[in-house]
C-alpha cells in the first residue's frame, strides 16, 4: 500500500495487510477493487463478474433498473450479506488491498470501517443522543461523548434542528431529520467509507436536497458509494456511476444482474459507450 | 331503487345515475356482527360471574373473620378445633414459589428467547419452537411427580449442607415451577423480539455490533414490552399454579416460614386440597377458600396492572 496524503485511518483492518504474503497489486487511488465478484443467493448468480475500482473520496453512483442487483452488491462491500443465509461471494472485494472476505478479516470490524445508510430511515427506537453515541459506545469511546454527539450531528448538518431535543424519541422526527440521524449515527463510528443505498427513495424534494448536499461535503472526509433509482440524482452528485442491468435466464427463471458500463458520470450521461447504458439514462427503458 | 335525479348526476350516455344504495339487507353480516358481540359479551359474563360467586362466600367468610386478622394473622389453621384463619402463611408459600421460579424461567427464559430469535439457524429454529410449545402445554401433574421422583432427590444429593428435613420443599416446588413457565416465557420474548422490524437489526449490524450488542442493546430494549408480558404471564401461572405445589411441597398445615427447605402450602395449594366433596357449603371452612381465591384473584390483577405500568414506561416506541 503506498498511500500518501489521504491515506485511511490506522485500523487493526490494515494490519491485516502485512500478514499478506503477495498484497495485490491495486491503484493507490481507490479505496475498492472488485475483481470478478460475483454474488449468489444459494444456487442463484444474483450479480456477476462485477471488476472496477472505486475512488478514494468521490462519490460512485450505482445505477440501474430493478433486480440489477447494485444493492446486493453495496452490501457485498461491507459485508452486510453474510446477514441473508445463503449469500454468497466469490471472486476478490479489495478494500486498499485487503480482500474483505479474507481469512482473517472479521465482519463486525468491517463494518466499523465501512458504514452504511439504509433505503428506510431506521433510527433506533431511541432519543437521539443515545442513536448517535450507540457506535462510539460500542467502540468503548465514552470520554468526551457529549462533544462526539455534537461533531457527529453537525458533520451530519442536523445540529442546529436538534441541539435543544437531544433527549426526544428519535421517532418524533421527519424522514429527512431521521435519515440525517442515521448519517451522524454512521460518521459517529469514524468509518472511512460509508455505503447508501437508496437514501433518499423515502424522502420528498427538499429532504432529498439537503442529504444530497450533505453527500458532496461528506465526499471531504469519506469515500461514498450510493445505490440510486434516481439518475437526476446520480448525475447532480457522483463523480463516477455505473450503470447495471439484469438478464433473465428463460430456463431457470433466475434473474441476474451484471455491470454494463462504469465511468465518470458525465461520460455515462452524455456519451455512453453501451447502448443499453443510452437507453436507460435517456428514458428509453427501465 | 331511486331514479329521480336525471339532472344531477349527468351520466356518460345521459342515462340515469347508477343507484348508490345498498342492494340488499346484507342479512349474513348482521348475523355474523351478532354472534361475534355474542361470544364477546359472554366472556365479559362469565369473567363477572366468577368474581361474583368468589365474593358471595368470601362476604361472608368476613363476616366471621375480620378483614384484618386474615390479612395479618400469622397462623393458618381453619381445620383445627380452636380455628385460626391468618393468610400469612400461605401467602408466603405463594410468594416463594414466585420467588424461585422467576429466579429460574426469567434468566432461562430470556435467554433461550436471545438465542432463539437472534443466533439459531432458521433450521434450529423449525425445531426447536414447536417443541416448546408442546412444552407449554405439558400436565403439569406430570411435570409435578417428576420433580418428586427426580428433582426433589437430585437437589438434596447436590445440596447435602442445606437442612433438608422430610420429603417435601416449596424452594424445589418453586423451581418446578420455574422449569415450568420456561416454555412459556422463551416463547412469547422470542415473539416480542421476532417481531422487531428488521431496520432495527441491519442499522445497529452496519454500525459494526457484534450479535450479542445487537441483541441486548437493540433488540430487547426494543421488544421490552413483549418481554414484560412474557414475564408476567409466567409469573401469574407461577401464582396459579397448583398440582406441582400440592406434588413437591405437600399439603400439609402450614407454618409461616422463609425457609425453601421445607415443605408447606401455598394458596392454590389450600385450595385444591380443601375444596374436596366431604366439606359442607356454608361452613366458615368452605368460605376461607373463596376468601384466598379473591385474595389470589386481587394479586394476579396487581401484577397485571404493575405489568402495564412497566410496559408504558419502558417502551421504546417504534412505528
Amino acid at each position: 500500500m503506498s498511500e500518501t496524503a489521504q491515506s485511511p485511518p490506522v485500523i487493526p483492518i490494515a494490519r491485516a495487510v502485512q500478514d499478506r504474503v503477495n498484497p495485490v497489486e491495486t491503484d493507490s487511488a481507490n479505496t475498492f477493487d472488485l475483481q470478478n465478484v460475483r454474488v449468489y443467493y444459494g444456487d442463484m448468480l444474483a450479480v456477476k463478474d462485477v471488476s472496477m475500482g472505486i475512488h478514494h473520496n468521490q462519490i460512485t453512483a450505482f445505477i440501474g433498473p430493478s433486480g440489477c442487483g447494485k444493492s446486493t452488491l453495496l452490501r457485498s462491500l461491507n459485508r452486510m450479506n453474510d446477514l441473508i443465509p445463503g449469500a454468497r461471494v466469490e471472486g476478490d472485494v479489495l478494500y486498499h488491498g485487503i480482500d474483505v472476505y479474507g481469512p482473517k478479516v472479521d465482519p463486525v470490524q468491517v463494518r466499523n470501517v465501512i458504514g452504511m445508510v439504509f433505503q428506510k430511515p431506521n433510527p433506533f427506537p431511541k432519543s437521539i443522543y443515545d442513536n448517535v453515541a450507540f457506535g462510539p459506545r460500542l467502540q468503548g469511546r465514552k470520554k468526551n461523548l457529549d462533544d462526539i454527539v455534537e461533531e457527529a450531528l453537525r458533520g451530519a448538518a442536523l445540529w442546529d434542528e436538534v441541539k435543544d431535543r437531544l433527549k426526544d424519541n428519535a421517532y418524533g422526527m421527519s424522514g429527512g431529520q431521521q435519515q440525517r440521524l442515521c448519517i451522524a449515527r454512521c460518521i459517529a463510528v469514524q468509518p472511512d467509507v460509508i455505503l447508501m443505498d437508496e437514501p433518499c427513495s423515502a424522502l420528498d424534494p427538499v429532504s432529498t436536497g439537503r442529504i444530497e448536499d450533505l453527500m458532496v461535503e461528506l465526499k471531504k472526509t469519506y469515500t461514498i458509494v450510493i445505490v440510486t433509482h434516481n439518475m437526476q440524482q446520480a448525475a447532480r452528485v457522483a463523480d463516477m456511476t455505473a450503470f447495471f442491468t439484469v438478464s433473465a435466464n428463460d430456463e431457470t427463471g433466475s434473474r441476474t444482474g451484471m455491470l454494463v458500463e462504469y465511468a465518470s458520470t458525465s461520460k455515462i450521461f452524455s456519451d455512453p459507450v453501451d447502448t443499453r447504458t443510452e437507453n436507460y439514462v435517456s428514458g428509453r427503458f427501465g | 331503487m331511486s331514479t329521480q335525479t336525471v339532472e344531477l348526476g349527468a351520466s356518460r350516455s345521459g342515462e340515469p345515475p347508477r343507484s348508490l344504495e345498498a342492494p340488499s339487507l346484507r342479512i349474513g353480516e348482521r348475523i355474523i356482527k351478532a354472534l361475534l358481540w355474542s361470544a364477546a359479551t359472554l366472556s365479559v359474563l362469565v369473567t363477572t360471574g366468577i368474581v361474583v360467586s368468589l365474593l358471595i362466600p368470601s362476604i361472608a367468610f368476613f363476616q366471621q373473620v375480620p378483614l384484618w386478622e386474615f390479612l395479618t394473622g400469622t397462623v393458618w389453621a381453619p381445620a383445627f378445633a380452636n380455628p385460626s384463619y391468618g393468610v400469612l402463611p400461605i401467602v408466603v408459600g405463594t410468594l416463594t414459589v414466585v420467588f424461585f421460579a422467576t429466579l429460574v424461567a426469567v434468566p432461562v427464559g430470556l435467554s433461550s428467547a436471545i438465542y432463539l430469535s437472534e443466533y439459531a439457524s432458521p433450521r434450529v429454529r423449525r425445531i426447536v419452537k414447536p417443541i416448546l410449545e408442546v412444552l407449554e402445554g405439558l400436565p403439569t401433574v406430570a411435570i409435578g411427580l417428576f420433580a418428586f421422583a427426580v428433582l426433589t432427590p437430585l437437589i438434596r444429593q447436590l445440596t447435602p449442607f442445606l437442612p433438608w428435613t422430610g420429603p417435601f420443599s416449596i424452594g424445589v416446588a418453586g423451581i418446578t415451577v420455574g422449569l415450568l413457565i420456561i416454555p412459556l416465557v422463551s416463547s412469547v420474548s422470542d415473539d416480542a423480539m421476532r417481531s422487531v422490524p428488521a431496520d432495527l437489526r441491519q442499522g445497529a449490524y452496519a454500525m459494526g455490533a457484534t450479535k450479542y450488542e445487537v441483541a441486548l442493546k437493540v433488540i430487547v430494549p426494543a421488544a421490552i414490552s413483549g418481554i414484560i408480558a412474557a414475564f408476567v404471564l409466567g409469573i401469574s401461572r407461577a401464582i396459579g399454579e397448583t398440582m406441582v405445589v400440592l406434588l413437591v411441597a405437600g399439603a400439609g398445615s402450614p407454618v409461616l416460614s422463609f425457609d425453601p427447605t421445607k415443605g408447606t402450602q401455598t394458596m392454590t395449594a389450600y385450595i385444591g386440597s380443601t375444596a374436596t366433596g366431604d366439606i359442607a357449603q356454608g361452613t366458615i371452612t368452605y368460605d376461607s377458600i373463596f376468601a384466598v381465591g379473591v385474595l389470589l384473584f386481587l394479586m394476579t390483577l396487581a401484577m397485571n396492572i404493575l405489568a402495564i405500568r412497566l410496559v408504558k414506561k419502558y417502551r421504546e416506541v417504534y412505528d
